[in-house]
């Protein structure tokens, strides 16, 4: 598959700070690197800040203090709207365009780059296969004859289209019951494996968390609580608010525990 | 009845002025209303302005309306296309600005998420969103406009009203009932085209 040379990109933030108008701060002073085909989960409460540090990487919020660098480079030296269509984004709500067909969805980057339409074609097809719909089955259906995890599956394969090596997810599976939830973790972790794509994932599911994450950031009133590989975080909280957050139940914690070792294991 | 049969073609030359009159108008009102629909969905301020002065146009009786626009504009065609469009205006835009907003937050974050312009947010996605909202807009501002432009012919700018006028002023009923009823069923077949289109929209 044509997809399988795309890799990963490397993210910085140095500094971030996001005011909003009212005077408080929802993201202070945040550093962060974010490695070349690394999955990072921004893990935290919800009101934390996460979302809103993730926004400031395709710049639908603009940091009202430091920088963020893709690659090196400043991303308020670039147009946004070029930004973003190298960065995939996929979120809770998924967003699918109703009256679009799954194809045309899938295809909408691509066709905003004004790629022809045999490549779109060749490409949603593609795509469609990566997230496991059959793309005969799917192509021509609308997003309401869908279900809330093929929806979200498409969501993914959108986000995907234009070989992006930087792809931003906001809680993207946090609208599914669980065991949709945990296929569709599955197949993330499948596909960044397959791909190489640099991961920046947002969760307030600790379980999720531990499950996909190469290193786990939590986030906690707007800045870094700890930084860590999954098992560190685990281990050695680095302080009470990491361990109230993932310590909330003992029994959770057995089986998250039991998670990250095997799909570490497995890469 | 028996005026249509016995000179459709007065009644169809009468007719044809009114389809010119009202679609002129209509099309001339929509070109308006697209950005001003488009402002009171993206300017809560401005927008609420816009529609409280739109909504004072509306509420001027037409005959009033017509015989103020007279006065700068003089007798005609040119100046019953006016109040019309501004008759329209209240209707089209309150619609336009309603469906924009109806659009999910969701598919407008993803779209600016995905990297659209603001312009191709808002042609291919926004206003396809929208467009039954629009249509319905249409619809109702059509069928209005078909019986505004039927007093217009009180300002020479003929179509049904003046077979109406006519009648009155020749003591002559078929005249008045020929007009009336071609104007009505103007009215009730462009309903119905447009009922049709906003069903297929949905």
């Amino acid at each position: 598959m044509a997809s399988s040379a795309a890799s990963g990109s490397r993210v910085e933030l140095r500094g971030v700070g996001v005011t909003y108008p009212g005077g408080s701060d929802a993201v202070r002073n945040v550093d962060l690197t974010v490695g070349a085909g690394e999955f990072t989960v921004f893990l935290g409460p919800s009101g934390s800040g996460k979302s809103t540090l993730l926004r400031t990487i395709n710049r639908l919020i603009e940091p009202t203090s430091g920088a963020v660098f893709i690659d090196g480079v400043d991303v308020r030296t670039l147009d946004p709207v070029v930004l973003r269509r190298g960065i995939g984004y996929v979120i809770q709500a998924v967003g699918l365009f109703p009256h679009l067909t799954i194809g045309a969805n899938v295809g909408v980057v691509p066709t905003l780059l004004g790629w022809d339409r045999a490549r779109i074609a060749r490409r949603v097809d593609d795509l469609l296969a990566l997230v496991r719909l059959e793309p005969a089955t799917y192509r021509d259906r609308y997003p309401r004859q869908l279900s809330g995890g093929e929806q979200q599956r498409t969501g993914v394969a959108r986000a995907l289209a234009a070989e992006p090596h930087l792809l931003l997810m906001d809680e993207p599976f946090g609208a599914v019951d669980a065991i949709v939830r945990s296929s569709l973790q599955d197949e993330i972790r499948r596909i960044h494996r397959e791909l190489g794509t640099t991961i920046v994932f947002v969760t307030h599911d600790v379980d999720e968390a531990l499950r996909l994450a190469d290193r786990i950031v939590v986030i906690a009133g707007g800045a870094i609580a700890q930084a860590d590989t999954p098992q560190r975080v685990l281990a050695a909280p680095a302080d009470d608010v990491v361990r109230s957050l993932v310590g909330i139940d003992a029994q959770s914690r057995e089986f998250a525990e039991a998670r990250p070792l095997r799909s570490h294991e497995m890469r | 009845m028996n005026y249509i049969l016995a000179h459709p073609d007065i009644v169809a030359e009468r007719l044809g002025e009114h389809l010119v009159l009202t679609f002129v108008s209509l099309a001339i009102a929509l070109a308006i209303a697209f950005p001003l629909g488009v402002l009171v969905a993206r300017r809560p301020r401005a927008g609420a302005v816009t529609l409280a002065v739109l909504n004072v146009i509306y509420t001027i009786p037409s005959l009033a309306l017509l015989a103020i626009l007279v006065a700068i504009f003089g007798l005609g065609t040119p100046t019953a296309v006016v109040a019309l469009v501004a008759y329209a205006q209240m209707i089209l835009v309150r619609n336009v600005a309603e469906g924009l907003r109806g659009v999910s937050p969701a598919a407008l974050d993803a779209a600016d998420g995905l990297g659209f312009t603001p312009f191709a947010r808002l042609v291919r996605i926004e206003i396809p969103l929208a467009l039954p909202a629009i249509v319905g807009g249409i619809r109702i501002a059509t069928v209005a406009l078909i019986g505004i432009a039927t007093v217009a012919a009180w300002i020479d700018a003929g179509g049904l009203g003046a077979l109406v006028f006519e009648g009155l002023h020749q003591d002559d009923p078929n005249k008045i009932v020929a007009g009336s009823l071609a104007a009505i069923v103007l009215a009730l077949a462009a309903d119905g085209l447009l009922r049709l289109a906003e069903k297929r929209l949905q």
